[in-house]
């Protein structure tokens, strides 16, 4: 089992002033593979990422990640953050903290960027790359650090179908290498592609959590399903009223 | 009037002496005074910009507020510091250059630092983020944010270079204007102008003029190639 594994999510609250992001989230999540995060906007999907990153401190509960809470984590963000530096300097940003020797960080350099497709443009401007080229550089920089736990905050919202395939069947080898994947995602054909498990939030809470075939097509709570049919909630409520 | 700007034109051409020492003085006193700034200003900004701490906020305004600070008051409190009774005293680098160099690094230290910080923290708002996922320490993200706007501070020396070369206050409190020796361009072109040679202070003038264009314009080729290299 993963070392990550499993992750709980205990009674997890994030407030801000004036507005609950989070009001008693519980979820465990047991299975190795990948774990999509869906809901509507405001739900909190994207803070409960944070929090599990430790990028953000929960107002109220705890967050137990595998037996002793040190997998190695990394996070690839909705908009690829990268130095004004060449492609494998932003890679070896990533490694600053591990300690490693010049050698073995050269090769993972060289490895993830082979991964991803970009070792002919190692020497290049990052930010000359183009989108997708950013996104799956900045995926090579997550899997530089052989991380046990990816956390995936809507990697591909801004990315043309070509690069959104190609970022989907390398988030996938990552899965089947052994690392624990969360997305965020709205996309639920993609949700559909990739993961083995869904857990839907609403209102900072999760509300079903189970397999995607059966949280696509089968969702138990009225939440999902006003979610899955895209009602979305003043809809709704002016619908009710 | 076109006397003046006869004999004004015949000191730059025939390449002055008097001119051109004055001016060397000057801009060996700016740079060194920048220089310093960087040093301080630079990491100082950046730090304000990554770290949170109480009266994080404050500290804030403090700079922002100390960018404007009279050079005049400056002058007269690095004045007061390097005294034959003040703290500093013993150094006995009042009326000299010395003196001059920390008076204006006292002035452009804060508007570098203040410049920084906001260019630095515009950076931490897309970058910071992800550095923190990766778990680098405030200074090394710092570091990497300073790396990353390292073009857009050039706009930071600038101002600070052109408030250094074109200030009169302090290096007259502590420079004294000693001809020869702690006069610049703009102490000098004050008295020239109170005297009535007005050619040399015209002179001195369109030296001074010429000197900030030129490092405006070494900025901005150097800003430029860097956009197309680096996006």
């Amino acid at each position: 089992m993963s070392p990550a594994l499993p992750i709980r999510l205990e009674r997890l609250a994030y407030r801000v002033p004036g507005k609950t992001i989070l009001d008693c989230l519980e979820a465990t999540i047991a299975e190795p593979g990948i774990t999509a995060l869906i809901g509507p906007n405001g739900a909190g999907k994207s803070v409960t990422l944070r929090l599990i990153d430790g990028l953000l401190t929960p107002s109220e509960g705890t967050i137990r990640i595998g037996a002793d809470g040190s997998a190695r984590r990394a996070f690839v963000f909705q908009r690829p953050a990268l130095v004004r530096a060449s492609v494998s300097r932003n890679v070896a940003l990533a490694l600053e903290p591990l300690a490693l020797s010049r050698r073995e960080r050269t090769s993972r350099i060289e490895r993830a960027l082979a991964r991803v497709g970009l070792r002919g443009r190692a020497g290049d401007p990052a930010t000359k790359l183009s989108g997708g080229e950013q996104q799956r550089l900045a995926l090579a920089r997550a899997w530089a650090t052989e991380p046990q736990l990816l956390l995936l905050d809507e990697p591909t919202a801004s990315l043309d179908p070509a690069a959104t395939e190609a970022l989907e069947a390398l988030v996938a080898e990552m899965a089947g290498g052994g690392t624990k994947i969360l997305i965020v995602s709205h996309n639920l054909g993609q949700v559909a592609r990739l993961a083995d498990d869904v857990v839907v939030l609403d209102a900072g809470r999760a509300v079903e959590h189970g397999p995607t075939r059966q949280v696509l097509f089968h969702p138990r709570t009225a939440e999902a399903r006003a979610y899955l049919k895209g009602e979305l909630p003043w809809t709704s409520f002016a619908a009710a009223s | 009037m076109h006397e003046t700007l006869s004999d004004t034109f015949s000191r730059l051409a025939s390449l002055d002496r008097e001119v051109f020492a004055i001016a060397w003085l000057s801009l060996r006193v700016s740079l060194s005074a920048v220089l310093i700034g960087c040093l301080v200003g630079i990491p100082l900004g950046s730090l304000v910009a990554v770290s949170r701490f109480p009266g994080r906020s404050g500290a804030v305004g403090l700079l922002n507020a100390a960018m404007g600070l009279p050079p005049v008051i400056v002058g007269l409190v690095v004045y007061l510091l390097l005294s034959r009774s003040g703290p500093l005293g013993p150094l006995g680098i009042l009326f000299t250059p010395a003196a001059m160099v920390a008076a204006q690094s006292v002035l452009v230290t804060p508007l570098i630092a203040a410049l920084t910080r906001q260019i630095v923290a515009d950076a931490e708002a897309h970058l910071g983020e992800q550095l923190r996922s990766l778990r680098l320490s405030a200074w090394r993200r710092a570091g990497i944010l300073i790396f990353d706007v390292r073009f857009s501070l050039l706009t930071a020396v600038l101002a600070a270079f052109g408030r250094a070369i074109s200030e009169i206050g302090a290096v007259l409190v502590v420079g004294g204007n000693i001809d020869g020796f702690t006069r610049t361009m703009t102490t000098a072109i004050s008295l020239e102008t109170q005297k009535g040679d007005l050619a040399l202070a015209l002179a001195l003038g369109l030296v001074l003029i010429g000197l900030v264009i030129l490092v405006s314009m070494a900025a901005s080729l150097l800003r430029a190639y860097a956009a197309r290299a680096y996006g």
